[in-house]
């Protein structure tokens, strides 16, 4: 370790960041991972069934106790499903416009991984120099809405590329979905920037770290319920998944997709709800800092806790996506149009309107 | 790390050139849905050059605005045209002497721009979102409020003109 | 100044990482796959069992159109709110009517064309 410390500042930096962005990739998809099988077992739950119970490796058996249990619980079961889509029949239909076809998958993916750049995950870890965020950038909220926006096109190119009506209609309607609900989204937030005062996602977290009482999610319920609902839409989830209703549509626009080509855009489906979750606990719920308050952690230690909460808070949210998947019918939609711009729309702008006047008030 | 800043800004400026090319003369597809990807990579290039500029906020934007909601609305048209792969047409005279023309006129005013451009001041403009919100709300803040006529007409515009399908 | 740019460095890095992973996937998966027979019945797109007829697309709505484009309109105004936000506290101790009243306006002219819109029946998909 200490021969890090001989190099030029520059150079740390680069190494950092490097590692940084290493960790929390393998964080978000081990999240990823994880959360399909979460999802599973909600649902079965719910639904009065035991779930994912079976996969695990040879040697599990023979561990006393704990190993059945495992078993039962499904712990290996992401594994064997990652294993089983690279190993799947990975076929491309003649009919299809072939590049886009190839390129839709990355698309729909890369864009919900880069929005986890900005979020800040923790305080520092000993050295105050090292935030524990990828990229603390001034613009923070402005890229992410940014990055959302890109996503459209992963979803419109593959309808596109499929060359079929129904994946066709799945990507239409997707996209008009995203755009419409993107507008709220950015109203809504307006809001919360009219309190902070700067763009910037850390500054966001410290205007709340105070403690529970701090959290804007008190100052701005209606904020965050538009911003909430609006991520449901912007993630194509129950129940605004209209661009895959498996009822009418098959799957949308990843009908003609098999293999890892379809395991992509599943794995860009729950890494975008990862970042939503994230963003809605660094807007609303505190970000790192724990309910009773918390300065920038000092030690290592310190630093971890502040990780562990913001991974804990995410966590609840992701539960919160899933349950409402299986508690909730899908909208129809002339009413999720009706409800994004006839209703959000009015609702935000009051919203940002009444803070405005309350904060002229009260500002000194 | 000047190298590297200069390496990304060659790097970028290269990227955007390219993807402009491809996205007007794309000698290995006429698909219209091709040159609208190809604008979104150009748009996205030019955000990574503003961002060298330190020019934050209009990067964001750029990438928010143009490459997140032009392009989508350049794709639903096309869509909404179901637009085939467009046919190699001759070139019409008329249009050939109205685009030099513009092009002229195009390069006329950047290279008046680039020769009477001063040096840059000894302290850099702040291209956050701060210093931005100041000017924006104090020095210009009539033609911020013009702005607004001008999105009302565009709205009243756009829904004048698909009325006819909504009745 | 240097240090905000800086910051841009790790975004290109995790850009790199996020392309290379679902690059790299796809390419493992084409290559590590099953090889099947491409039959004649597999190779028609699924349309419930159905047999397909005519082109896979086909022109859309023009309503699609006009939420895109009403979505442009209201994406730039959005955009002006957040420099707004931001200075809101600083600029409301030098001119608080100003500033306050420069935004309500600008959203004022602005709802004008969101009521037209609405009374335009453009946000309704019943029709």
């Amino acid at each position: 370790m200490d021969s890090i410390k001989y190099l030029d500042p520059t150079t740390q930096f680069v190494l950092f960041s490097i590692l940084k962005v290493m960790l929390v990739f393998a964080v978000a998809m081990t999240g990823v991972a994880y959360s399909v099988l979460v999802e599973r077992k909600v649902s079965a739950w719910i639904q009065d069934r035991p779930g994912p119970n079976r996969v695990a490796p040879f040697f599990v058996e023979f561990i006393p106790v704990i190993g059945p249990w495992l078993t039962r619980l499904g712990i290996f079961q992401p594994m064997a499903d990652g294993l089983k889509s690279f190993l799947k029949e990975d076929f491309t239909p003649s009919y299809v416009r072939k590049v886009y076809f190839w390129l839709a998958p990355a698309i729909a993916c890369v864009p919900s991984l880069m929005t986890l750049a900005v979020i800040p995950f923790g305080s520092t870890l000993g050295n105050a120099a090292n935030k524990m965020v990828i990229a603390d950038l001034n613009v923070g909220i402005l890229y992410s809405f940014g990055i959302v926006s890109l996503g459209v096109y992963g979803i419109v190119l593959a309808g596109y590329a499929a060359n079929s009506k129904y994946p066709f209609l799945g990507g239409i309607r997707s996209s008009a979905q995203m755009i419409s609900y993107e507008i709220a989204m950015g109203m809504s937030v307006v809001a919360v920037f009219l309190l902070v005062g700067d763009l910037n996602l850390s500054s966001v977290v410290d205007y709340q770290r105070g403690g529970l009482h701090q959290w804007l999610i008190w100052k701005q319920p209606l904020a965050f319920v538009i911003f909430m609902i609006a991520a449901f839409a912007e993630t194509n989830r129950l129940p605004f998944d209209l661009p895959e209703s498996e009822t009418e549509l098959v799957g949308g626009y990843h009908t003609e997709y098999s293999s890892m080509k379809f395991a992509l855009f599943f794995m860009g489906e729950y890494a975008a709800m990862i970042a939503a979750s994230g963003m809605m606990v660094t807007l609303f719920l505190g970000g790192w800092s724990s309910p009773f308050g918390s300065e920038p952690a000092g030690t290592i230690l310190g630093g971890l806790v502040h990780i562990g909460w913001f991974l804990a808070k995410v966590a609840a949210l992701m539960v919160v996506f899933i349950w409402t998947r299986w508690m909730l019918p899908r909208f129809r939609y002339d009413q999720l149009m009706d409800l994004g711009w006839r209703r959000f729309i009015p609702l935000a702008l009051a919203n940002i309107l009444v803070t405005a006047l309350i904060v002229a008030f009260t500002h000194k | 790390m000047p190298a590297l800043t200069d390496l990304l800004f060659y790097g970028f400026a290269g990227l955007a050139l390219l993807f402009g090319f491809l996205c007007v003369a794309n000698p290995l597809s006429r698909n219209p849905v091709t040159s609208a990807m190809f604008l979104v990579l150009t748009i996205c290039s030019l955000a990574g050059l503003f961002v060298l500029l330190n020019a934050f906020f209009l990067a964001a934007v750029q990438v928010l605005v143009y490459a997140g909601a032009v392009m989508v609305l350049f794709l639903f048209v096309i869509m909404l045209l179901d637009l085939k792969e467009e046919e190699r047409r001759k070139l019409n005279k008329v249009a050939l002497g109205a685009g030099t023309v513009a092009v002229a006129v195009i390069a006329g005013i950047l290279i008046r721009a680039v020769t009477s451009a001063k040096p840059a001041a000894d302290k850099l403009v702040e291209g956050t979102t701060k210093p931005l919100g100041r000017i924006l709300f104090t020095e210009y803040l009539l033609p911020f409020e013009i702005l607004s006529l001008l999105l009302l007409v565009a709205m009243v515009g756009v829904i004048l003109l698909s009325k006819k399908e909504l009745k | 100044m240097e240090s905000q740019l800086q910051q841009y460095l790790p975004v290109l890095v995790l850009f790199l990482v996020a392309a290379g992973f679902a690059g790299g996937t796809l390419v493992i998966s084409a290559l590590a796959g099953k090889v099947g027979r491409r039959t004649k019945t597999k190779d028609i797109p699924y349309e419930c069992g159905m047999l397909p007829e005519g082109p896979g697309s086909s022109r859309l709505s023009v309503k699609f159109y006009l939420v895109a484009l009403l979505f442009v309109l209201f994406d730039i105004e959005v955009v002006f709110m957040y420099p707004w936000a931001v200075v809101y506290k600083e600029l409301l101790t030098q001119n608080a009517a100003l500033i306050l009243g420069g935004m309500v306006s600008f959203l004022g002219v602005l709802f004008v064309g969101y009521l037209y819109a609405l009374k335009k029946g453009a946000f309704d998909w019943t029709r």
